[in-house]
């Protein structure tokens, strides 16, 4: 019986999402998104819905929080988040000018 | 069973059962009611002269409802074949045919249908490829994508076609092959001509194929989700089998296929009566010293000046490839053992060297003792006619140099114009 789950009869390569399965690509960005809470509706509004960079990060690197958090050992500099955001909230900072 | 043609099956006596009808079909419409009877659920193609009426006759069938699948309209054959790889994974059987050009331009899919190794069954409908443009019958486009990893098989009869698409579901999906298998046959000279074709009835056809579970089904969980085909790095990880093993894994399965296929044969015999003869087919070989060696519509030429070459003096038989992918080696090796000659007509070129199926077949025969001297023929390239005299001439020539076991490291092209 072919089973994918079980590496002696898988035929074909699946693999189990899970955080970091292609090693720290956090090491790629030469930008990185930087949050200003003081403009992130989030903040700003208590009361308001957005969350419009989670949803837009390709790589699932921005939770669902107030405010959102960027994981930086993954998140590769896309700058999505920043072109995306409604706000003009987030920031894309070169790496060596700021810690 | 490897030798015998379809006329002597032993149970071609039985009683028809009632629910059979014999219609007068091309072979691109034989191909599609193989389609229909196996309950295909999803069908992604491309127009491509002379594939086109093979899918025009079942988006009739979906219309009318007498099929219930789904088709995709698609803007390339590239996107046919991507669709169908989707389709497939889920456990839903799936088809497509195409020709020439549209099947090159499905090569990378190809790769990916046969490496994901799923029971992905095509048509292809074999035409020149260009320069210069063709629309004609040759092998070119099929023997082209022969590394892909997909099983060929080659037809020369639309009762043929229509059994062979019925076959191809129940190779493809055995577990110990669970591999894409493309039906060739000859543009124009099967696609467009009219034949007699027996059709099963739905229950006989139901019974020899039942539904279709992917091997990926267990992965395809909504709870547990799974990527499929992502990068494997050069080395196993975690005990999971990286590129090679998985690329080990699906030449062995290429390597059982030819059995697979004999044993599909042989229940599909007992269904319908009918057997094409497993990977290879034989036409009065057994008495034969010399064999004409050719695929699809090359052997049934071949066929028709056996009655000369005997009447001629030479003994001659013809040995059709089925199989042309994975290569019958040992059938091959087991037939044309002992035979003096064998002339091998290719309407293929493996540019640079020579016509695919001769070089395939010399290598079949290396080690054993004493083989037969092989002489290749390049023949009815772009729709060339290649007539009984042609092969005629050919198996003279290759008897003829024979006798002198004389190498020719050139090609021998037969039917060419004067003076060329």
């Amino acid at each position: 019986m072919v089973n994918s789950r079980d590496p002696k009869s898988t035929i074909a390569a699946v693999q189990h999402p899970t955080v970091g399965e292609a090693g720290k690509t956090g090491t790629w960005r030469t930008f990185r998104p930087v949050i200003d809470e003081n403009k992130c509706i989030l903040v700003t509004s208590p009361k308001a819905r957005c969350h419009t960079c989670w949803m837009f990060c390709p790589e699932g690197n921005i939770s669902k929080t107030r405010p959102p958090r960027v994981n930086y050992d993954y998140c590769k500099g896309c700058g999505i988040c920043a072109q995306s955001c409604p706000h003009d909230a987030i920031a894309m900072r070169k790496e060596e000018d700021e810690p | 069973m490897t030798s015998g043609g379809k006329q002597e099956a032993e149970d071609a006596s039985r009683p028809v059962p009632p629910a059979r009808e014999t219609l007068i079909l091309t072979g691109n419409h034989a191909a599609s009611f193989a389609v229909k009877a196996a309950r295909v659920q999803v069908i992604s193609a491309y127009p491509i002269t002379p594939q086109s009426p093979v899918v025009e006759k079942l988006s009739e069938f979906v219309e009318d409802g007498e099929l219930k699948a789904r088709m995709i309209r698609v803007e390339s054959e590239q996107s046919a074949m991507a669709s169908l790889i989707s389709a497939s994974t889920t456990g839903t059987r799936v088809f497509t045919a195409t020709s020439s050009h549209g099947l090159s331009y499905m090569h990378e899919q190809l790769a990916w249908a046969a490496g994901t190794r799923l029971p992905v069954v095509m048509c292809i409908v074999t035409r020149a490829i260009g320069a210069p443009w063709s629309v004609w019958p040759d092998h070119q486009d099929a023997v082209s994508e022969r590394d892909t990893g997909w099983i060929q098989i080659f037809c020369e009869d639309n009762q043929e076609i229509y059994d062979t698409v019925l076959e191809a579901y129940k190779i493809a999906e055995d577990e110990r092959v669970y591999l894409p298998v493309a039906v060739c046959y000859d543009g124009y000279i099967l696609s467009h001509t009219l034949m007699p074709v027996e059709l099963m009835s739905q229950a006989e056809v139901d019974k020899f194929l039942p539904p279709f579970k992917s091997h990926l089904m267990l992965a395809m969980s909504m709870d547990d989700p799974v990527g499929v085909n992502p990068v494997t790095v050069p080395e196993p990880r975690e005990g999971f089998p990286a590129y090679m093993e998985l690329r080990h894994r699906m030449q062995k399965a290429l390597e059982g296929a030819a059995a697979v296929m004999e044993e599909v044969e042989a229940e599909f015999a007992k269904v319908s009566g009918r057997h094409h003869g497993g990977a290879v087919r034989s036409y009065r070989l057994d008495d034969a010293e010399v064999a004409l060696v050719g695929m699809g519509s090359c052997s049934s030429q071949a066929k028709v000046a056996i009655d000369d070459l005997r009447a001629a003096g030479i003994k001659a038989g013809v040995l059709t490839v089925r199989l042309f992918r994975p290569f019958p080696k040992r059938q091959i090796r087991e037939v044309l053992k002992g035979k003096k000659v064998v002339a091998v007509f290719d309407r293929d070129v493996a540019y640079g060297l020579e016509g695919a199926l001769c070089a395939e077949t010399k290598a079949s025969l290396y080690g054993i003792p004493d083989p037969p001297y092989v002489h290749g023929f390049i023949v009815g390239i772009g729709g060339r006619d290649f007539t009984t005299e042609n092969a005629i001439e050919g198996t003279r020539l290759a008897v003829e140099r024979s006798r002198n076991r004389e190498i020719h490291d050139e090609t021998t092209w037969l039917n060419l114009m004067e003076g060329e």
